[in-house]
């Protein structure tokens, strides 16, 4: 484990990586405690102001405090977009498994089926997702998981399936081994390494579809501090103060290239091959 | 293959409108309607009848090219967004175009370059370009390019047949943004595509028979690097789809993706059913044609 961190400091997407998800994770655990300002709280006179000591960020169009607001928003974005990966990749994964497993006609019949899911873009299929359910946070989450289930399916699949023809397989059925033990010993762990890069990297794209849900109207209601509804309400005033557009960005920004970075640096520490 | 996506894809999209909470008749008539007029209509419309037939009456239609009446302007859905596909299309082909031209040389420079600065330059550029959803560099476009710089109009669209350059000024925002994510992706699959061939024993092989670098690139490594590319970029466009649905939206472009905004807005029941149907066949028939292409231009797989 010491090993496996060491490998992914060194790399520098690995260490930037690192640092970013878990400045991201601390503001997530502990940025309620740290607002210095309740984030709905309106200050009629204090609209539309710069950075400050006072306020860090500046204020927005109705005076209440940015970073207040970026420090409690990112539950609702970050958390939001964490459980909907995970959701995914937990339903991918057991489709992806069940068609390797079966194989044959009934592996070529999923696979159809998940690439015909696939051509409905992965937004529009949240949108409808969203339509369906009602706009809500906790429907957005639930049309982000069912958008990127058909996509881990597919990756989970052909992993499963190079793994299945691996010698170290085939070394372990020659062997005797039971089914249970290569699938356990052998075939998971393996599996596992790359279904993981990918959802680390999946996590920034489910910060932008959540983000996109709600500024379409569709996610987050006002007046949530959700970071993209934060951008979509900016949007009309952004001609008085453009910090209150460009903060909740670079706020999206960093947790996008955090996860990817990371997701980078755990593919080469896991694969010391490359 | 095609037939069958669509056929999937029809079967969700008419499941997701049939559970839909929006009553067609009521759409059509209003609230006030009295019981008996939403009765004769839904009967007339054949909404009683059960929901499978309900399937087999509509999918008949679209396969015999109607695609039906839309609930909110009583007009056939099928031209207006074949309209609107056209625009979606025209805004697409330039995305791609200005992302080939510049995703290929930026991932072969960060090949041959690799480990050294201009290998980071392009790899931070690409890191830049997947951070920020489309929403969000769209409006930061408009904000610096449109309001504080005042080259380019903000939002807006102008056909090129009416107008051209003034078309063209309105398409400029609007094509960078979709294809900067485009970009990021699509030179980092070159960057790596290329390194993986660069190891190759034939690469070597070639050097070590004394063609030069430059030759060994052009003749031996980009081919082979290039062609895994057809298949990156077909399956972008479905990527691409899902940002014209936003681009469109924030630049006011009359294109298929905004229609689906406004009818899925409005509940319009068979704009949803024949814009979502429109958008997979789009990304099935270029997929079908990238895998063509693949198997002509890679002689060593055969297609059956």
């Amino acid at each position: 484990m010491t090993d496996f961190l060491k490998r992914l400091l060194k790399t520098p997407q690995g260490a930037i990586g690192i640092f970013l998800v878990v400045l991201v994770l601390l503001v997530v655990l502990f940025g309620p405690l740290l607002a210095p300002y309740d984030p709905e709280k309106l200050s009629p006179l204090a609209r539309y102001k710069g950075p400050s000591l006072m306020y860090w960020l500046g204020t927005d169009q109705y005076g209440r405090d940015i970073f207040s607001r970026l420090l409690i928003g990112a539950r609702a974005t970050v958390v939001m977009a964490v459980l909907a990966t995970i959701a995914g990749t937990l339903i991918g994964a057991l489709i992806g498994t069940a068609s390797a497993f079966l194989g044959g006609r009934a592996d070529e019949l999923i696979m159809r089926t998940i690439d015909a899911v696939m051509s409905i873009p992965s937004l529009l299929f949240a949108l409808l997702v969203v339509n369906l359910l009602g706009s809500s946070t906790v429907n957005a989450l639930v049309a982000v998981a069912i958008a990127f289930a058909p996509g881990m399916a597919r990756i989970t699949r052909s992993v499963a399936l190079s793994v299945r023809k691996q010698d170290y397989v085939n070394a372990a059925i020659a062997r005797g081994e039971s089914s249970g033990y290569i699938i356990r010993r052998e075939m998971l762990p393996n599996v596992i390494a790359p279904i993981i890069v990918e959802m680390t990297i999946r996590v920034s794209f489910a910060v932008m579809l959540f983000a996109t849900l709600s500024f379409l109207g569709l996610g987050a209601q006002p007046p949530a501090a959700e970071w993209g509804l934060m951008v979509s309400e900016a949007r009309r005033y952004m001609h008085l103060s453009a910090g209150i557009l460009i903060w909740p960005s670079v706020a999206i920004a960093i947790v996008a290239v955090g996860f990817n970075l990371l997701g980078d640096g755990l593919r080469d520490a896991l694969n010391p091959r490359t | 293959m095609i037939v069958y996506t669509l056929f999937v894809v029809s079967l969700i999209v008419f499941a997701i409108t049939q559970i839909l909470p929006a009553d067609a008749a009521v759409m059509m008539l209003g609230e006030n309607a009295t019981p008996e007029a939403l009765d004769a209509l839904r009967q007339t419309m054949g909404l009683d009848a059960p929901i499978w037939q309900q399937y087999f009456s509509w999918a008949w239609h679209v396969v015999q090219g109607d695609l039906g009446t839309s609930l909110r302007t009583g007009q056939p859905v099928g031209p207006a967004m074949f309209e609107a596909l056209g625009r979606s299309l025209l805004l697409a082909f330039f995305s791609i175009g200005l992302m080939l031209v510049l995703a290929i040389p930026l991932g072969i420079i960060a090949a041959i370059r690799r480990g050294k600065i201009a290998d980071m330059v392009v790899s931070l550029v690409s890191y830049a370009g997947v951070a920020l959803p489309e929403f969000v560099t769209a409006t930061i476009a408009v904000l610096v390019f449109a309001d504080w710089m005042k080259w380019l109009p903000p939002t807006g669209y102008v056909p090129l047949t009416e107008n051209f350059v003034d078309g063209i000024a309105h398409l400029v925002l609007p094509v960078c943004v979709i294809s900067i994510i485009l970009i990021a992706h699509v030179s980092r699959m070159v960057r790596s595509e290329l390194v993986d061939v660069l190891h190759t024993d034939y690469i070597r092989a070639a050097r070590l028979k004394g063609i030069s670098r430059g030759q060994v690139l052009r003749r031996h490594a980009l081919r082979n690097a290039l062609l895994p590319t057809i298949t990156i970029v077909a399956l972008d466009v479905g990527y691409l789809l899902g940002g014209v649905i936003v681009v469109e939206e924030i630049f006011a472009i009359p294109g298929i993706g905004r229609q689906l905004i406004v009818a899925i807005q409005a509940r319009d029941l068979p704009a949803i059913q024949a814009g979502v149907l429109i958008m997979a066949a789009t990304y099935s028939i270029v997929n079908f044609i990238a895998d063509i292409l693949y198997a002509w231009l890679d002689k060593r797989i055969q297609y059956d």
